[in-house]
């Protein structure tokens, strides 16, 4: 995969947006669960989301330990580097 | 409450159902009259949410044998095995369900709860990968943690979505284990077993299933979900509990694999925790046999299923998949799962409430599962129970000729 971090982010962002269905202000600073509302139910689904769409698997050891978005890119840019 | 501050939230809604006068989830039954009524709040009260599915809890033959042990062995074996030794009841217990399931090697652990903590945690090492259905029980999940595998979940009941996860794990060294279940306890629905067996041997995986509610109740034999789908020889591993079709407490493992009693060894749930009692033990295997001599108590069951099913489709609720033993209508949010739970209770109909993030989709469910025992009358007087409390909250309409009765969940994908 070719992307430079900042296509990554705009996938993560583009792709959280469809899941919430209703506008909302993404940086790298947004706390997943506290800032956007969603339980580990939801955030699960999203992460396939994005596991379907960059074709990689996160483990649900590296998903525990993500609270925000810079979070989550820090740790899809890792997964994606290993392959 | 400093401790307990983390815990505010779950415990105002806690408080707010004991206040209400109605908690699912701290039911007392006063007395158990059989399997399929007991005494709750000094009412008679129709059971359709037990689990109790061949209905043996109250077997004359189950309970003469277990009496026995008890007099024979004593009230527990007061130690694990490791520590403290096998009793017969064990080994023989562990051979007679290789039997059944025609493999060589059996073990029986503490609960099913355990056995799914016992079996996958020791499975997969460090270096290994555990592959699990996004939709497993919590046993499944808790198993998965309590080992030092990677652990990664695939899409409910989607082949595709394993077979990606396993080509992306290609070149990864380390084994991999492939986890679902036989019934999924939520909505009743089967998983796509022998898809799921391709995929397993296209990528050379091994393959767990877990049986727990499908044990006694699919199956030429009642053998489960693989006997059914003609899969046995890619299943690697089957768990299954005594605690459901069986009507005990218990869970087991069975497998062909070479070397399998290492596993007694180093399967932390298994050597750390007190064996079952004499008792529990020959009552699973007096019932064990039932299931297998009885084959009608499988067909009268499904029977019963399939008659709940289509009486809730027909007035109106949405209901799960696929006619199984567990039949679950989609409410509208928690409250009104809880209102309609309640409203049942009090016309004598006992049900459960299941909520996310135990249920797929954040879905509010109310759960029923039937029985072998339930007579056919009481299917439908619970069926009519449904209606009357459904048109009062207004879940369904209140003609059945104004039903559609084609509600069911879109096979989940």
């Amino acid at each position: 995969m070719q992307d430079s971090g900042g296509d990554l982010q705009e996938i993560i962002f583009e792709t959280l947006r469809g899941a919430l269905k209703r506008p909302v202000e993404l940086s790298e600073r947004t706390h997943i669960v506290d800032d956007l509302g969603l339980d580990s139910v939801a955030v699960m689904d999203f992460v396939m989301e994005l596991e379907d769409r960059l074709d990689v698997s996160v483990p649900l050891d590296r998903i525990a330990e993500i609270e925000t978005l810079g979070d989550l890119v820090k740790a899809l840019r890792e997964l994606m580097a290993r392959v | 409450m400093g401790l307990f501050a983390k815990y505010a939230p779950l415990a105002a809604q806690y408080r707010q159902l004991e206040e209400a006068g109605s908690n699912p989830f701290n039911v007392s039954f006063e007395t158990v009259l059989s399997p399929t009524e007991a005494i709750i709040g000094g009412r008679a009260t129709l059971l359709l949410g037990t689990n109790n599915y061949l209905g043996l809890t109250y077997d004359p033959a189950v309970i003469a044998k277990s009496v026995e042990a008890v007099e024979l062995s004593g009230t527990g074996t007061t130690g694990s095995r490791i520590a403290n030794g096998s009793y017969e009841g064990h080994r023989g217990l562990e051979r007679a369900l290789a039997d059944f399931y025609g493999r060589r090697h059996g073990m029986v652990f503490s609960t099913g709860y355990q056995a799914n903590l016992g079996i996958l945690s020791a499975l997969a090492g460090k270096d290994d990968h555990l592959i699990l259905d996004a939709d497993s029980h919590a046993s499944i999940y808790d198993g998965a943690r309590l080992g030092h595998a990677q652990v990664t979940r695939f899409r409910h009941n989607s082949p595709e979505d394993l077979a990606n996860r396993l080509r992306r794990l290609k070149d990864v060294p380390g084994d991999k284990v492939i986890v679902v279940e036989g019934i999924y306890s939520m909505l009743g629905d089967t998983a796509p077993l022998k898809e799921f067996a391709a995929v397993k041997r296209e990528y050379g995986a091994y393959l767990v299933v877990d049986e727990a509610h499908s044990l006694g109740v699919l199956g030429a034999t009642g053998r489960g979900l693989a006997e059914e789908a003609g899969v046995e020889a890619d299943v690697d591993f089957i768990v299954g509990t005594f605690s459901k079709s069986l009507g005990g407490v218990g869970g087991f493992c069975v497998a062909d694999i070479e070397g399998f009693d290492i596993l007694r060894v180093v399967s932390r749930p298994y050597m750390f925790t007190a064996s079952l009692p004499p008792s529990v033990m020959a009552a699973a295997l007096e019932a064990l046999n039932q299931l297998r001599l009885r084959p009608a108590l499988r067909h009268q069951l499904m029977s019963n299923a399939r008659r709940l099913y289509n009486g809730l489709a027909a007035l109106g609720f949405t209901v799960g998949p696929e006619p199984s033993p567990v039949v679950s209508t989609v409410m509208p949010d928690p409250e009104t799962a809880f209102a309609f739970w309640s409203r049942l209770l009090s016309l004598g109909l006992y049900t459960n409430v299941s909520l996310p993030p135990a249920t797929p989709k954040g879905l509010a469910l109310l759960r029923s599962s039937v029985s072998a025992a339930h007579s056919t009358a009481q299917i439908d007087h619970a069926i009519g129970l449904f209606a009357e409390a459904g048109r009062e909250l207004g879940l369904i309409p209140l003609s059945q000729a104004a039903a559609r009765g084609d509600a069911y969940l879109a096979a989940a994908k």
